[in-house]
């Protein structure tokens, strides 16, 4: 047999994605090359993403090694670690490395991999400024922790910035994560999910700023600290910048190959000279470029046919997944999960497990999916991901994972019979657990409802307390019941959900805030398992309402689930122009104020301007940016925000009362400027409008408002609950009172009352309608003790709802970016 | 036939507040730039197909907004009204890239739009 001459193949990058694409060619054509590896780093391949378990201290360097020396000694491959090449000769097909060593080539590999991404801020090259990319980087780490570095900073709140985080952390350093988007890894996580694990590193002891923006690397010398845009200031012994990775393609674009974000391969991993390969995180393939494992292992097995001779297989990009390597932390999430046109999400939630499960449909398609918590079905949803599989025959059932469906089904999983929640329910074994909360099973249910002769949901809740807690188990409860008992079962009419996005209606959401002490939005949607990844205009300024009167001055209000006119303090109008009201305290006005108001009509060419039913005056047509300017005339003439717009207390109307008028038995403008002096900026499920009348005559029309107020002689006579508006209803007389202060305290705890207990948007006339007068009367005219308590919280939230919101816009900026156009084209 | 597309730099991603939408006002008409909770970036004239509601003012949801005018709900991907409305308000391209907005213009859209 003839000795065949062995061509030469130059692998350059001793990574993962070479040496695979080696091993995948040894597989197929062990003797078809002279094998020459160079290698940067002077280590032996090893896996890269095992890193930060090293980092950790859960792996040793050599517990990562993928291929020692040995191995490349029996395959007879040069391995020259240590070794940069430094040019490509494609002319005389000739790599030369930085020491000097040329190699000929007949086949030339790349797989240089991938730089990390340095912020070029100032202070980015100090000592103590580290990446998180190489064994380098690693024992740079631990060399800090060891030497008694304190503080460190990660900026970058993706995987690898989190897992350095992390790994430094169980290293004893205090760690703070610097994260310029809203959400951690935000490209993996959705915003709920996101929240999930940030908890967990907060409880961690890991400190996460988001939206967080570095300025610069503070030090002299050595590092200190990092400064942000915002101002902050951290202190840090170490930095490590871990913002994201790039192609690595100089040596490419050196010897003149197509190189755009990374070097451009064909499907068959073939660079623009057909003599040159390439695989791994420097290419770009059809425009798409990676940074995780699994396309690395694809763009092997289709490199290593090419250079074995196989021209019929093909690289057609990948779907990736992604999981954080964090022990103890189960995060999974694969595709895309942005939504858009045709895309529907199912979303589930187990509190008491701590799990969010959100997966993405288009169509019968799974398009992406997020899964915390509970991540084994992970490669379940992926292969169906990948494939394309169509998921319309299990759709009820999908959510709850493979293990649900193949016992449901007799174990064929997916693609069996139609998916039937109650047939599922049906198949269920008596010891799977229906109530995660207070872990009842099956079983103990349908005993309870046979041996009990249970016949409704509140028996089965108070016999067996399934349901009892959040409640996300009713549904199948009720199916249990209606399986127990066939037709016998009449399923109660159960309140109405707040909204869609969630089975409880909002009685229950406002009570599990309290009780679950739940202080967040994300907090409160995956406590009572909300079926939507982020609300919905409806639950959202619900939810941000009922958290801020369960926890005031501690809440921060979530100004994105507001309406616009309650985020930019004016009322939009239909033609997108705002409308602006300036409060004037129980309708008394100046000469000063209404000079000052002609003089912003002027200035501001304001088209329109009308006196109110409140008993103000409105200015209509003002441009959005022209608000803070508005305001800040405003404000300098001593006006403040009417509230005109909010969900809060809007107006004070009064007569002129005893000061002047002839018939008037006490002051109540007096009367009507105190209690507007005490209930403005309150926010309430819907608006508040008060009066108060200075006889019985009652020009202030005080009988049908939310909080009336009409003088007799003896006293003031308080009036709760009515309201103009298209069902006109008169109030309903609450009590009658002696004094001034005892008038406050009645209007303050009433409020109180209605600010804790009614639905968001309810005014206080169905609410009232709906607990009944007797009950307002009981809280807060007989209970006098429970009054002077629901006055004291009333006027303890007041602290941190009195202050002006047009001063805070129009002269310290806050919100700036509201009245601004982000750029103006042309 | 097919009118080039003018990419032009608006500005960063964290100018813009997550849920939330800032406007890019053109000679032609405002364009709303949307950042979801989930940080994806979407374009979309602002203004709803229903009753001219500027878009940009209204909660983001999802990858949704709603109108604050008349509570239309505007898929911001397609442009396009949910549930049983109907009518489209118009996309842009949009790419981000190093958290940079780039708006992919076609002055003629925006010319005939409004």
């Amino acid at each position: 047999m003839m000795a065949r001459t062995r061509e030469r193949l130059v692998v350059v990058g001793n990574g993962m994605a070479g040496i695979r694409t080696v091993e995948e060619l040894l597989k197929r054509d062990p003797d078809r090359y002279d094998i020459t590896v160079f290698g940067a780093e002077p280590h032996v391949n090893y896996n890269r993403i095992m890193l930060s378990p090293v980092l950790a201290g859960e792996k040793t360097f050599d517990q990562i090694v993928l291929n020692d020396r040995s191995w490349y000694e029996r395959n007879g491959i040069t391995l020259l670690t240590g070794e940069k090449v430094e040019t490509i000769d494609r002319e005389a097909r000739t790599v030369t490395s930085v020491g000097g060593r040329t190699v000929g080539y007949d086949r030339l590999l790349l797989a240089t991999g991938s730089d990390p991404f340095i912020i070029p801020v100032p202070g980015h090259g100090l000592p103590g400024v580290v990446t998180f990319r190489d064994m380098f980087d690693v024992e740079a780490m631990l060399r800090k922790a060891a030497d008694g570095g304190r503080h460190a900073v990660v900026i970058g709140g993706g995987l690898l910035g989190l897992e350095a985080a992390n790994g430094l952390a169980v290293n004893g350093m205090k760690v703070t994560v610097i994260h310029l988007m809203g959400t951690i890894m935000e490209r993996q996580l959705d915003e709920a999910a996101g929240f999930l694990l940030q908890r967990e590193l907060e409880d961690r002891g890991i400190d996460v700023m988001t939206n967080a923006d570095t300025k610069a690397v503070l030090g002299d010398g050595h590092v200190t600290g990092v400064l942000l845009k915002d101002g902050r200031e951290i202190p840090a012994d170490l930095v490590v910048m871990a913002v994201g990775i790039r192609p690595s393609t100089g040596l490419a674009k050196a010897a003149g190959l197509a190189v755009e974000r990374g070097v451009v391969v064909d499907d068959h991993m073939a660079t623009s000279d057909p003599a040159i390969l390439a695989v791994g995180e420097c290419v770009q393939h059809r425009g798409a470029t990676y940074g995780l494992v699994a396309p690395l292992w694809e763009m092997a097995r289709v490199c290593a046919d090419q250079l074995a001779g196989r021209r019929d297989s093909a690289y057609a990009g990948s779907v990736t997944s992604t999981k954080l390597k964090v022990t103890g932390i189960d995060v999974f999430s694969a595709g895309d999960f942005g939504g858009g046109k045709d895309c529907e999400d199912i979303v589930f939630r187990d509190a008491a497990r701590g799990v969010y499960k959100r997966i993405v449909l288009k169509g019968d398609r799974i398009a992406g999916a997020v899964l915390y918590g509970d991540t084994k079905d992970g490669a379940w949803y992926f292969q169906m991901l990948r494939e394309a599989e169509n998921v319309a025959p299990l759709r009820e059932t999908l959510i709850f994972g493979q293990g649900f469906g193949g016992q449901g089904f007799g174990g064929q999983g997916f693609g069996g019979a139609a998916a039937n929640p109650k047939a599922a329910v049906a198949a269920l074994s008596d010891g799977a657990e229906i109530c995660g909360c207070n872990g009842v099973c099956k079983g103990a249910i349908t005993r309870a409802i046979a041996d009990k002769g249970l016949t409704t949901l509140d028996d089965v809740r108070s016999h067996t307390k399934a349901s009892a807690s959040c409640g996300s188990c009713t549904g199948l409860v009720e199916q249990l019941l209606e399986l127990t008992l066939g037709d016998g079962y009449q399923a109660a009419a159960a309140a109405k959900p707040l909204c869609k996005c969630t089975h409880h209606p909002h009685d229950d959401v406002r009570r599990l805030i309290v009780a679950g002490e739940l202080k967040s939005i994300p907090a409160v949607m995956q406590a009572l398992e909300w079926k939507t990844a982020n609300g919905c205009h409806v639950c959202r300024p619900a939810l941000n309402y009922y958290l801020l009167a369960a926890w005031p001055g501690e809440y921060r209000d979530d100004y994105q689930s507001r309406f616009v006119n309650e985020r930019v303090h004016a009322n939009i109008q239909k033609d997108g122009t705002y409308s602006v009201v300036p409060r004037m305290w129980g309708g008394l006005t100046s000469a000063k104020e209404l000079r000052a108001i002609a003089d912003v009509v002027d200035k501001f060419a304001i088209p329109t301007v009308k006196v109110t039913g409140g008993q103000r005056i409105d200015l209509f047509g003002v441009k959005k940016e022209d608000l803070p300017a508005v305001w800040r005339d405003l404000n300098d003439a001593g006006m403040v925000s009417g509230h005109a717009y909010a969900k809060g207390l809007r107006t004070v109307k009064t007569c002129v009362g005893s000061e002047w008028c002839r018939f008037g038995t006490q002051d109540s403008t007096g009367m009507g400027v105190k209690l507007e002096r005490m209930t403005w900026g309150t926010w309430t499920p819907h608006k508040v409008k008060l009066a108060v009348s200075g006889c019985p005559r009652n020009c202030a029309e005080a009988t049908i408002k939310d909080f009336g107020v009409v003088a007799v002689d003896s006293g003031w006579e308080l009036y709760v609950a009515g309201n103009g508006g298209m069902k006109v209803r008169e109030c309903d007389f609450l009590t009658k009172v002696e004094t001034e202060e005892q008038v406050l305290e009645y209007c303050g705890a009433f409020l109180q009352l209605y600010r804790e207990e009614a639905r968001y948007l309810d005014r206080t006339a169905p609410w009232v309608e709906r607990v009944g007068l007797d009950y307002v009367k009981r809280r807060v005219v007989e209970d006098g003790e429970g009054r002077r308590a629901l006055f004291a919280r009333f006027q303890f939230s007041q602290m941190f709802s009195q202050t002006d919101p047009w001063e805070e816009r129009a002269s310290r900026g806050i919100d700036s970016h509201e009245f601004a156009p982000l750029a103006t084209v042309g | 036939m097919k009118e080039d597309i003018t990419w032009i730099e608006v500005g960063r991603v964290a100018d813009i507040p997550p849920a939330g939408a800032r406007v890019v006002k053109t000679k032609h008409g405002d364009v709303a730039v949307f950042r979801t909770a989930d940080d994806d970036v979407f374009a979309v004239r602002d203004r709803c197909p229903h009753a001219g509601g500027p878009l940009s003012q209204g909660i983001v949801h999802g990858a949704r907004v709603t109108c604050p005018l008349h509570n239309w709900v505007i898929d911001l991907a397609s442009g396009e009204a949910t549930g049983p409305d109907e009518g489209c308000a118009g996309t842009f391209p949009v790419q981000v890239e190093d958290g940079l907005i780039r708006l992919g213009l076609r002055l003629g859209q925006l010319a005939a739009a409004s």
